[in-house]
């Protein structure tokens, strides 16, 4: 069971009180951008097999989004984060590098 | 490769059953092959076989990292129905039920196409509508379906409980050339097809890299050393993204683990399959007497095949209230799959942004019952280099343009 702690309450909150929401810091296009990027941002996704960062919401806890670090090939937990954030933190990704050390890095 | 008949059989009993042979070959990789296929599933397979059939390309290697029908095509629910909503569904599932009705003639191998009729139950008044909406679509595409009462239902299947606590049924969309068939045979119908034809299917090698020169294909990298070729075809459902990016382009599809489990075998209780989309569940009974159950897909990006157990208690819970009588049945076992689901829930067949690249997936939670279908229809658009009639709205641009084709909204559960 998948297990994750609410950085903006402290909880370990268990998969059925979480609501998954993707792949996180996308970088967001409007009017004025290109087809190909609002396309890419709206419809194309990460999708890794391994690292992979993404959107929770606590849903049936504090009801706030944050967002997780997590190894989509083994379920491995890195470590939770703040939404506010528009790249994971640098001891984070230390962190993912000493697991993984193949990991290509973040982008 | 011996045709089997029962001719066949009576005659290999007087030999104990010792001469059969092989079913396929197990060669090893050439240097260069006309076309290459990723992923020896269902889709792969078939893809390959209308190649040979239709198109006269027999100089094809499918190149399998497990071994062959070892992914979702062994490990799905085997739900096959073709009365979709939107129109390039209905055509492509439609071809593919046809193909099923004749298919083990056409192998000459029993994929066991059991055509026993299948109900998409209504449990809300907006399904009602809903359903009726679907009926008169099908109707107008040519795909028999109809919309029965409660009492209809009852009678197709006794032991359905109509007037649950929470959801009674309502009435159902019924096709009654809608069933089943069995997974591995039709994998394995295929594989023995396209290796009779000359092809070479190649287990244990796992495509580590695609290789280009002037943004076209030349060939792949693979753990069974490189291998060149002139088209490629990637059919690797739950793993496409990662095949995506070795070809240098990203595509609208996330990984997720959908599961199914069976029950220990009991006497025939049940001769069509039910599903039941507002309360997520689905069942059927198998040959051997299990009841093959499912339900819906965790919704985190997962590449483990195995999945969450509030899943499996979901389905159950669900499925107990439709069917009060399974409550004390043991399950036996329970697994996951890895599939690849696109925005809109439909698939994509198309060219990719690398010349002679082209890809068969996003078939999510449903493709089973569409293999011969895709096969013969992306082996159209490998063979002629353009899409076809059945390919031509399941482009990988169509999100660009907004032209989805929206099976999300026509069916909770897709199987
Ligand atoms: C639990 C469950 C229930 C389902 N129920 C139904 C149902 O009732 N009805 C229905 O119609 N559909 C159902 N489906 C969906 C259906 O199983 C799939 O859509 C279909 O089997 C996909 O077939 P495929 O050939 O595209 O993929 P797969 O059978 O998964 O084949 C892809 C192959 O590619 C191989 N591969 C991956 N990466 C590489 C690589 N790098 N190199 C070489 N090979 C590689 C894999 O090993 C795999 O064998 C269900 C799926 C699941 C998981
Ligand atoms: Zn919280």
């Amino acid at each position: 069971m998948l297990i994750l702690e609410c950085p903006c309450c402290g909880v370990k909150a268990e998969e059925t009180e979480l609501a998954p929401g993707g792949e996180a810091h996308l970088k967001r296009y409007g009017p004025g951008s290109s087809d190909e990027d609002f396309d890419n941002y709206m419809f194309a996704r990460a999708n890794p097999k391994g690292v992979h960062f993404e959107r929770w919401r606590h849903a049936y806890g504090c009801g706030k989004w944050f967002l997780a670090a997590r190894c989509t090939a083994t379920l491995e937990v890195f470590g939770t984060y703040p939404a506010q954030t528009t790249e994971p933190p640098a001891e984070l990704q230390a962190y993912i590098k000493s697991r993984r050390p193949e990991w290509e890095g973040y982008k | 490769m011996k045709r089997y008949s029962g001719f066949a059989v009576a005659r290999e009993g007087l030999n104990y059953h010792l001469g059969w042979g092989r079913a396929w070959r197990n060669p090893a990789p050439r240097k260069k092959y006309d076309v290459i296929i990723v992923g020896a599933g269902g889709h792969g397979l078939a893809t390959a076989y209308y190649l040979g059939k239709n198109y006269g390309i027999r100089n094809v290697a499918i190149l399998e990292k497990g071994w062959l029908g070892g992914g979702n095509t062994g490990r799905n629910t085997t739900i096959i129905r073709s009365n979709y909503l939107q129109d390039p569904s209905a055509a492509i599932y439609e071809k593919a039920r046809s193909l099923y009705e004749t298919l083990s003639q056409d192998l000459n191998y029993n994929v066991m196409f059991s055509p026993r009729g299948l109900l998409m139950l209504a449990q809300t008044h907006h399904e009602v509508r809903g359903y009726r909406r679907t009926v008169y679509a099908n109707n107008l595409q040519g795909v028999e379906t109809e919309w029965i009462g409660p009492d209809r239902v009852k009678q197709l299947v006794p032991i359905i409980n109509i007037d649950g606590p929470r959801y009674p049924v309502l009435g159902a969309l019924y096709q009654a050339r809608g069933g089943t068939a069995r997974h591995d045979a039709v994998a394995w119908g295929y594989a023995r097809a396209c290796s009779d034809m000359g092809m070479d299917i190649i287990q244990q090698c796992e495509v580590t890299g695609i290789r280009q020169a002037n943004g076209k294909v030349t060939g792949v990298d693979t753990t069974k050393g490189s291998i060149d070729c002139d088209k490629l075809g990637l059919v690797v459902a739950g793993h496409t993204s990662v095949l995506a990016e070795m070809g240098g382009f990203r595509l609208p599809i996330e990984s997720l683990a959908l599961q199914a489990l069976v029950s220990e075998p009991i006497k025939p209780c049940m001769d069509v399959v039910v599903m039941a989309n507002t309360v997520h569940g689905y069942m059927s009974q198998s040959d051997k007497g299990e009841m093959v159950i499912g339900g819906g897909t965790d919704g985190f990006n997962n590449y483990t095949q195995r999945g969450s157990w509030q899943h499996v208690e979901e389905t159950i819970r669900a499925l107990v209230e439709t069917f009060p009588m399974i409550s004390r049945l043991k399950m036996l076992r329970q697994w996951g799959g890895i599939v690849d689901m696109t925005g809109d829930r439909s698939p994509i067949l198309s060219k990719t942004p690398l010349g002679n690249c082209f890809v068969n997936c996003g078939w999510g939670t449903g493709g089973f019952k569409a293999i011969p279908g895709s096969g013969w229809a992306m082996a159209e658009l490998m063979a002629k280099g353009a899409p076809g009639p059945l390919t031509e709205e399941f482009s990988m641009y169509r999100f660009r343009e907004g032209k989805f084709i929206d099976e999300s909204v026509a069916a909770g559960v897709a199987h």
